[in-house]
């Protein structure tokens, strides 16, 4: 507000009007500059030098300063400056390295009125001192800088870079002696200007050149430069170093820096090449522009405030020649269409959720879910990092960290060694495989190794206590089998709701076995939807409202009763009695697949009960009817493979699949398996189990899978001599002209298996060393080492 | 392994049975006579060489470094007279053929060989061949542009436009390489192209310029000879004058003549210096010398054509094509003046508003990323290289002339700078320069021992070096300046 009347009084009453508004030129303009009354503004370009009046709704042409039939080169500015305290003077550097200055007092059409001609080169800027009337200052091609008394003919005085072209020169707003100068080297000299012998002093700003600088309006010390690296940097000139307190990142290389009225930490860039639009930084936030304008359809060449103390009108110049206007409010705010929202696994299987704070608002109706099987769950939300931009975007960062040993793949490293899944009989193989998984606990994964023995195998050879394992397996089928009868005759009533009622929870404490059944459902949910960020979405939604804390969720089913909580995997054997069903009838049998198919929650979530119901018939059959021939069976041993791989245990759908090998790949699409075997070979490298891996990949059947193993096999090999890579044929070098590896024992160049001992590194053809090796003891070169062949 | 044990002297060294060499790149070489003279170049002695040689041991660490042949080729031993300079060439030069690029590494050594065929430089074309077929290329290519992808191809024609007349480049040609389809470039891709394009075409100006001789392959002294054709290739064209020249610039009177030459042209820098601040030329003046100096240029060369192409000369260049032009199409295509008469309105490329610093740099290294960084380096390392020597003379400022030489290619090509007087090229660079100048620019494969040696008599070799190596980077950034500029109307 104290700064509102601050304007006001500068603007002398009469607050700036306007609105987002552009022009035509006739040619691309180079710079603009605008007068002190923030009433005109002057562009400048090879072909066009003119006063543009500023008015409500247009530009209107006030003069144009291009006069005489020739055009001259001395009027092909690379920069144009109007002198902040005379409205009459104006000042342009021309491409031929000629100073001119300009007074618009003059009575004739031709205003121009001095001639400064001591460059050699382009002249890259020009300057006017910020309060002293006459003092004027160049910066050019050639490396000089040139300071010029308007009274006087020629310059007072000459200030050598000692380096290549000035790009800028500035001279600051509050110390009255100090200029500031940016080099094509990367430097930025401070210069006083009654020293011309010397620099106060010097840094490196910019890798490659620097195009400008711009002192701050009110911070004495601080200097934006900006380079051909895409960089913005903010100086602290103050101490003893230069030292850089802000970094903003562009996307391309920086050809000017305005910092913006009225406003600390902001600044405005527009770039030399490729990228047109201008952009107003929070140099406190670097890496998205708080303002963004996007009118111009070539590079922007010249920016201007309107007013040094009117933060919301900025001019600009570009080579598509129009001179725009842009109202602050009229700017696009990336900001606004950022997309606040991360997720990251961390390391140790810690998720990491970053959502819009809006976003988890909206949702905060939403009931606690608890089924996730990862227990201890932390919820935090971060202090915001933004707090100057409340409001624009800022987001919650939530994390889920797993509970040590809950995260432990240990299982899958274990029944990956363990497995067998080739070389024996399918029968072996099974009971093999059964035994690793009960092993390791997994009974449920155990009992289908014993259901597919069965099943693919001669019945008279099932062992006894496997029998006993199914049809205790069986019994308990009886509970689920209620259950979903219990279900059924309400589901009607549930209908399309079940997934609402599973989030209420409260329908949960009706009955245990529904309870339990619904467990299940929310279970296999959380499986199939896993990897996706739903879950977490829930998760934050559980503790909405209770911001700026780290605690723990208690999962919510706490009840010592649930056999489910202690070992979740308990839940799914109810599914898995399925397996050994044999089909009912057939439109059920299609309705069955359907959810792992479509892995829509709902249809899951409603055909549960339906599947379970037939498990009763199922196991009755299993156990007398066993005789069926193995094909019978197929369809539903595919449908098993899918559920696992559903579920995440890919590694079992893969297992069987190789085990079982030509029984039932035909009847799975080459493309889900395909995708099986890459998933399980990703997991399987990320465990860094390669000999599993390519066992997998060499087991394989499917063509694209097998033809891994076949990829960069090359070996690079590096000449022994000169260290540089063989790179047309692996045992001549093409640069010293030698052959790197020599038999040892015939003194011929090795082309193929080269052998060499580890202690003296002599070596050769592998069938000669082996054959050396079996006579002798000592190293065929004689080096007199004792090598060893094993 | 059983082959080749026929001579078991030869064990130190290292065997190779026949098969294992590439019969078939001898095939695809361009057959080149022998030299005449001995050492790296047919213009320099090769005792300036080689004693510059033996005391740079950074000359060897650099070539072990960057170059992709990994031998000291004739190139980086003429070159190795400003071992500042060579190292910013090798290491670009290494970059874009052997780092991190879009481009895979043959089509690389291809459109290298692209580049030289426009020039019918040989030595290049068979360096390339060979890097070519290292580097795993596909053997068939080599029969001729027929036999390469389509995409390839497609490259013919900004490689004819950019060798002989950039300026003749638009946003067309650009949008049509890019354009999507099947053999579409990508814009890295593209640049990446440009640069190996202008790269190649710009050191061919510098073989020919400064008479580089085939390298000695190592085969030969293995008892495989390549059979020479008398009179065939343009080293020889190069050598023509051999004696003639010899005893040209030997006698005495040569001397003497040059001596004053060499005053004068001091003189004349002198003069020029001090006259800056007095002699001010009006605006219309500067133009109208601009203007000049291109249209002398015109005539520069074609008053010297008649008289160093004979008849019998332009039959020998006529076979030479058929040799190389399989790598080319529409080989008649050849530089032609940019002020042409009666064809005033090719718009002069004003040097500020497109500058390899501000605009040029940015786009590269933007499109193919680093390359830049490496490029800038080179232009900056051979604009201010200097030893601040003129032939005998010592402690002599050589930016103006430099700095002519630079500006006078570039004028050549059309691209102007309001900031520099273009009556200093006409007091700087004799007549006899500037035909050494436009041939070695524009129609390289003309250059002739004569021609080197007739300019600046007085000057050491190396100083010649150096003229050429300005005029070969003048020559790479005027190319890359119009393909970037065609690039960033584009992407506009």
């Amino acid at each position: 507000m104290e700064k509102m009347s601050r304007v006001t009084t500068a603007l002398s009453g009469s607050a700036l009007t306007g609105r987002t508004m552009h022009c035509h030129l006739d040619a691309p303009a180079n710079a603009i500059s605008v007068c002190r009354d923030a009433a005109q503004v002057v562009v400048a370009g090879r072909s066009i030098f003119k006063i543009y009046a500023i008015e409500e709704e247009r530009f209107v042409e006030k003069l144009n300063l291009r006069v005489g039939r020739k055009p001259s080169l001395n009027l092909s500015c690379a920069d144009v400056v109007w002198h902040q305290m005379d409205e009459s003077l104006l000042a342009t550097a021309a491409t031929n390295g000629v100073v001119v200055t300009w007074n618009l007092g003059r009575p004739s059409r031709n205003k121009q009125d001095q001639l400064f001609t001591e460059h050699k080169r382009t002249v890259n800027k020009v300057c006017f001192h910020p309060t002293e009337a006459h003092v004027l200052l160049s910066g050019s091609q050639d490396g000089f800088m040139k300071c010029f008394d308007l009274r006087r003919k020629d310059s007072v005085s000459t200030f050598s870079g000692q380096s290549e072209s000035v790009r800028d020169v500035q001279f600051s707003i509050r110390d009255y002696f100090t200029f500031a100068s940016t080099f094509e080297n990367g430097n930025v000299q401070l210069w006083d200007i009654r020293r011309p012998d010397r620099c106060e002093r010097m840094f490196t700003a910019h890798n490659g050149p620097v195009f400008c600088c711009d002192w701050h309006p009110e911070d004495r010390g601080w200097l934006a430069t900006g380079g051909r690296d895409k960089m913005v940097k903010v100086w602290d000139m103050t101490t003893h170093r230069a030292k850089e307190v802000h970094c903003v990142q562009t996307i391309a290389s920086v050809a000017r820096v305005k910092w913006r009225p009225e406003c600390r930490h902001h600044l405005a860039t527009c770039s030399m090449m490729v990228d047109h639009n201008i952009y107003v930084w929070d140099v406190r936030r670097p890496f998205v522009p708080a303002a963004m304008f996007e009118e111009h359809r070539d590079v922007t060449t010249g920016i201007a405030w309107r007013h040094p103390h009117d933060p919301s009108f900025l001019l600009s110049g570009s080579k598509d020649s129009t001179l725009c206007q842009h109202l602050f409010r009229d700017a696009s705010q990336p900001v606004e269409r950022a997309n606040p929202e991360g997720l990251c696994y961390g390391l140790f299987g810690d998720l990491a959720f970053a959502a819009k704070e809006s976003l988890v608002a909206v949702e905060s109706g939403r009931k606690p879910y608890t089924g996730d099987r990862r227990h201890p769950i932390f919820f935090k939300k971060k202090v915001d990092p933004a707090a100057p931009f409340a409001g624009l975007a800022s987001s919650a960062l939530s994390v889920f960290e797993m509970e040590p040993g809950s995260g432990s793949m240990s299982w899958f490293v274990d029944t990956a060694e363990r497995y067998a899944l080739a070389g024996r009989p399918l029968a072996e193989l099974c009971d093999h495989n059964a035994k690793v998984a009960r092993e390791l606990g997994r009974n449920q994964v155990a009992q289908t190794w014993t259901m597919l023995r069965i099943i693919y195998c001669s019945p008279g050879l099932v062992p006894g206590t496997n029998l006993s394992h199914s049809v205790g397996k069986g019994s308990s089928c009886g509970l689920p089998l209620m259950n979903s009868f219990n279900l059924k005759d309400v589901a009607p009533g549930l209908g399309s709701e079940t997934r609402l009622d599973r989030s209420k929870g409260d329908t949960r404490s009706d009955t245990v076995l529904l309870d339990s059944s619904a467990t299940l459902i929310t279970n296999e949910d959380n499986e199939e939807t896993e990897g996706s960020d739903v879950p977490a979405d829930y998760l934050l939604c559980d503790v909405e409202g209770e911001d700026d804390e780290l605690y723990l969720l208690d999962p919510e089913h706490t009840h010592s009763e649930e056999p489910e909580y202690v070992l979740p995997q308990e839940a799914f054997p109810l599914r898995h009695e399925i397996v050994d069903t044999p089909p009912g009838p057939e439109h059920l049998q299609d309705k069955a697949d359907s959810p792992h198919v479509s892995g829509s929650e709902a249809d899951a979530a409603s055909l549960v009960p339906v599947d379970s119901s037939f498990s009763l018939i199922s196991v009755s059959h299993a156990l007398y009817d066993s005789r069926l021939p193995p094909d019978f069976f197929s369809a539903l041993v595919c449908d098993m493979l899918r559920f696992y791989a559903e579920q995440g245990d890919v590694q079992m759908a893969v297992s069987v699949l190789v085990v079982l090998g030509e029984r039932v790949r035909k009847d799975i699409d080459e493309q889900t398996q395909e995708h099986w075997y890459t998933s399980y070979i990703d997991l399987l490298q990320r465990f860094c189990l390669w000999n599993v891996s390519n066992q997998v990949v060499k087991l394989s059947t499917s063509r694209a899978i097998s033809c891994l193993n076949q990829a960069s096999t090359t070996l690079h090999v590096n000449c022994s001599h000169c260290k540089r890579p063989m790179s047309s044929r692996g045992w001549v070098c093409d640069r010293c002209h030698r052959c790197a590896s020599m038999c040892a024992v015939c003194h011929h160049v090795v082309k193929g298996l080269f052998v060499w001992c580890q202690g003296c590194s002599h070596g050769g053809h592998l069938q000669h060393i082996m054959k050396w090796l079996e006579g002798s003891s000592h190293c065929p070169a004689g080096c007199g080492h004792l090598c060893e062949y094993s | 392994m059983n082959r080749g044990g026929s001579s078991p002297s030869a064990a130190a060294n290292y065997l190779l049975c026949t098969n294992c060499r590439k019969v078939l790149r001898k095939d695809k070489r361009i057959r080149v006579s022998q030299p005449l003279t001995r050492g790296p170049s047919a213009f320099i002695p090769e005792k300036e060489v080689v004693q510059a040689n033996t005391v740079d041991e950074r000359t060897n660490f650099l070539v072990e470094e960057y170059s992709t042949s990994g031998r000291l080729d004739n190139i980086t031993q003429v070159m190795s007279l400003h071992t500042q300079y060579l190292e910013s060439f090798l290491r670009s030069q290494f970059y874009m053929l052997r780092m991190d690029g879009p481009l895979p590494l043959p089509h690389r050594h291809y459109i290298a060989i692209m580049a030289a065929a426009r020039h019918q430089c040989s030595y290049l074309i068979n360096m390339h061949v060979d890097e070519f077929l290292k580097t795993g290329g596909n053997a068939e290519w080599l029969n001729g542009l027929e036999y390469v992808p389509q995409r390839l191809k497609n490259l013919n024609e900004i490689n004819k436009l950019l060798a002989h007349r950039p300026w003749l480049i638009t946003k067309e040609h650009i949008q049509k390489l890019v354009k999507t389809g099947e053999n579409n470039w990508s814009l890295p891709e593209l640049v990446h192209a440009v640069v190996l394009l202008a790269h190649y075409h710009a050191l061919a100006s510098f073989v020919f310029g400064s008479g580089i001789n085939p390298e000695r392959d190592p085969e030969i002294s293995n008892g495989f000879r390549l059979i020479s054709v008398n009179n065939f290739c343009v080293c020889d064209l190069a050598n023509d004058n051999n004696i003639e020249n010899a005893s040209l610039t030997g006698s005495n009177f040569g001397i003497v003549d040059s001596l004053s030459e060499l005053e004068a042209l001091m003189e004349r820098m002198k003069r020029l210096q001090e006259e800056r601040e007095d002699e001010e030329a009006s605006q219309e003046e500067m133009t109208t010398r601009f203007e000049k100096e291109k249209k002398e240029s015109l005539f520069v060369v074609s008053g010297d054509t008649f008289h160093s192409f004979p008849h019998s000369d332009f039959e020998d260049d006529m076979i030479i094509t058929s040799d190389v032009s399989r790598y080319i199409e529409d080989p008649g295509f050849g530089y032609e003046d940019f002020a042409r008469r009666g064809e005033e309105h090719l718009p002069t490329f004003r040097a500020q508003d497109y500058t390899w610093e501000n605009h040029g740099f940015s786009l590269v290294n933007r499109l193919y990323s680093d390359i830049g960084h490496l490029l800038d380096e080179k232009f900056r390392m051979v604009y201010n290289l200097t030893y601040n020597t003129m032939a005998t003379h010592e402690d002599v400022d050589t930016t103006m002339l430099r700095r002519a030489l630079f500006n006078y290619v570039h004028c050549m090509f059309g691209i102007r700078y309001d900031d520099y007087d273009y009556g200093e090229v006409n007091q700087l660079l004799e007549r006899s320069l500037k035909v050494y100048i436009k041939t070695v620019t524009c129609y390289p494969e003309r250059t002739t021992k004569r021609m080197y040696d007739s300019y600046w008599r007085q000057f050491k070799h190396s100083e010649k070096v150096h003229v050429n190596l300005l005029l070969m980077e003048a020559r790479m950034q005027a190319e890359l300046l119009y393909a970037l500029r065609a690039i960033t109307r584009h992407l506009t």
